[in-house]
């Protein structure tokens, strides 16, 4: 867990989180976790979204202190 | 920018021999990238956005014309191909980001790009014997200048109009993520924009592959396009330089204070524009906006100041919405941005900023 990549995607609305988790997914190896950080609630669900669609594997989903950390796998 | 406005500030210091600034930059020609998008439709050529960079530096400000090998951290110096060595008590990092087709299989060979001015020029001409059919816009993440591939793709349905081949043709519009664009206005705007330009959209598509045989894009999430001229907006990184310097993570982009504009555990290396890894637009007025605050803490540090002056991550674009009007959006860390009516005025605004610009380069504006 703590091997987590933190993609720090807080205030950020335009890539915004879900880009901003697509980018590493495109630059990092098989295996990698990511952990995105997000301001908006919004990620909570079309990240999950994106990760079931594309075939990846979402670890965590939690809201700590109003930011939305959601950890996803990626598996291919 | 953020040498002129160092030259203009502390002119006293350079003359006195106690502050000497050196930009480093690949080419004696300095290029203004939005222009790729006007060329590819023929409306505008190579010469309408080239300057000689020293008409736009500071005469007080020394520029080296060179390829730039490494930034060495252990001697303060940027080694150069040549051998060189330029040393620095504090270094500004602005080596920008690079479109990188080859990311994806078969694109080089399927399709076109408009985000380097040679490649703009092939796809002009590849539009001007485009005798109607499906042409495929897709997006790709990350990618600089969020607007272009929006303003392009409205562009394209217009050309083909006033060309007579609106009826033979298809235009389609891919986005990676769940609507049409990230900026959630923009998204709404475009939604029903596009539908009433007859223009076809796949949303949740990340390409994946072209297979330039069969003339299909294939997505991550699974899906297959066909097109007759694809032009893709690819995914980037940023430069070599960064790689080779190890200063970088997988993609190239400089782990970065989001506010400071200080490399990650370095405290006189400065990032700004799109080689940091911060999560906000790679735009030119993104550059700007933080050109000002790396300028104001250089002037402030050299000083004996602190350089404690922070970006808020304000961003602004003009956007292109086709039939001769434009918007603009800003928005920042703490505020999302807001919806703005398109309108003739904010168009011809922009064309005039396409000739102001070069007037904020030189740190004036
Ligand atoms: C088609 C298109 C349309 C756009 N439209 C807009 C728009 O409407 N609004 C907007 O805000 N932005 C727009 N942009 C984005 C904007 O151009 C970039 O975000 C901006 O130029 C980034 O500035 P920068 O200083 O970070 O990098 P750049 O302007 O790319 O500058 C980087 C510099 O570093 C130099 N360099 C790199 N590596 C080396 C090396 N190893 N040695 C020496 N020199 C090196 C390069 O030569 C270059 O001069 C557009 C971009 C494109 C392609």
């Amino acid at each position: 867990m703590s091997a987590a990549k933190v993609v720090d995607a807080r205030g950020s609305f335009c890539p915004g989180p879900l880009m901003e988790l697509i980018r590493g997914i495109r630059q990092e190896p098989i295996g990698t976790v990511f952990e995105v950080w997000s301001s908006d609630r919004g990620s909570a669900k079309d990240i999950p979204e994106w990760v079931k669609k594309a075939g990846h594997e979402l670890v965590e989903n939690k809201e700590e202190d109003g930011i939305y950390k959601i950890q996803v796998r990626k598996v291919k | 920018m953020v040498s002129n406005q160092l030259a203009r500030q502390l002119k006293a210091e350079i003359l006195r021999g106690e502050v000497e600034i050196t930009v480093i930059n690949e080419s004696d020609t300095h290029v203004y990238q939005p222009l790729f998008l006007y060329m590819a439709f023929d409306q505008a050529v190579p010469e309408d956005a080239h300057r000689p960079e020293k008409s736009v530096l500071s005469r007080h400000v020394k520029l080296v014309v060179g390829n730039a090998e490494r930034v060495e951290r252990e001697k303060s110096v940027v080694l150069m191909s040549d051998g060189q060595e330029i040393p620095y008590d504090y270094l500004v990092i602005a080596t920008g980001s690079r479109p990188a087709p080859e990311s994806i299989p078969g694109l080089v060979e399927g399709g076109h790009i408009f985000y380097t001015e040679e490649s703009a020029l092939k796809l002009r001409d590849a539009l001007l014997s485009f005798k109607g059919g499906r042409l495929v816009v897709t997006v790709a993440v990350p990618h600089k200048c969020p607007v272009a591939p929006l303003e392009f793709t409205l562009m394209a349905q217009d050309w083909l109009n006033a060309r007579g081949l609106g009826e033979k043709s298809q235009v389609v519009y891919t986005y990676p993520i769940g609507r049409l664009h990230s900026l959630e206005p923009v998204a709404n705007w475009a939604n029903e924009v596009f539908p009433a330009r007859n223009i076809e959209t796949h949303t949740f598509f990340n390409v994946e592959n072209v297979d330039p045989e069969e003339k299909t894009i294939t997505s991550m999430e699974g899906e297959t396009l066909s097109y007759d001229l694809l032009v893709a907006i690819p995914p980037h990184m940023g430069q070599d330089v960064i790689h080779r310097s190890e200063l970088g993570d997988a993609g190239n982009w400089i782990p970065t204070n989001r506010h400071s504009l200080q490399m990650d555990g370095a405290d006189n290396i400065y990032v700004l524009g799109d080689a940091t890894n911060l999560p906000i637009s790679k735009a030119g007025s993104t550059a700007h906006f933080e050109a000002d605050v790396v300028a104001a803490n250089l002037i402030n540090r050299i000083r004996g100041g602190r350089g404690s002056a922070r970006y808020d991550g304000k961003v602004f674009c003009f956007i292109e919405t086709g039939h001769d009007q434009a918007t603009y959006i800003k928005f920042d860390y703490e505020h999302p941005p807001k919806p703005q009516a398109p309108s003739e005025m904010i168009h011809l605004y922009k064309l005039a900023f396409n000739k102001m610009y070069w007037l904020s380069a030189a740190g004036v504006l």
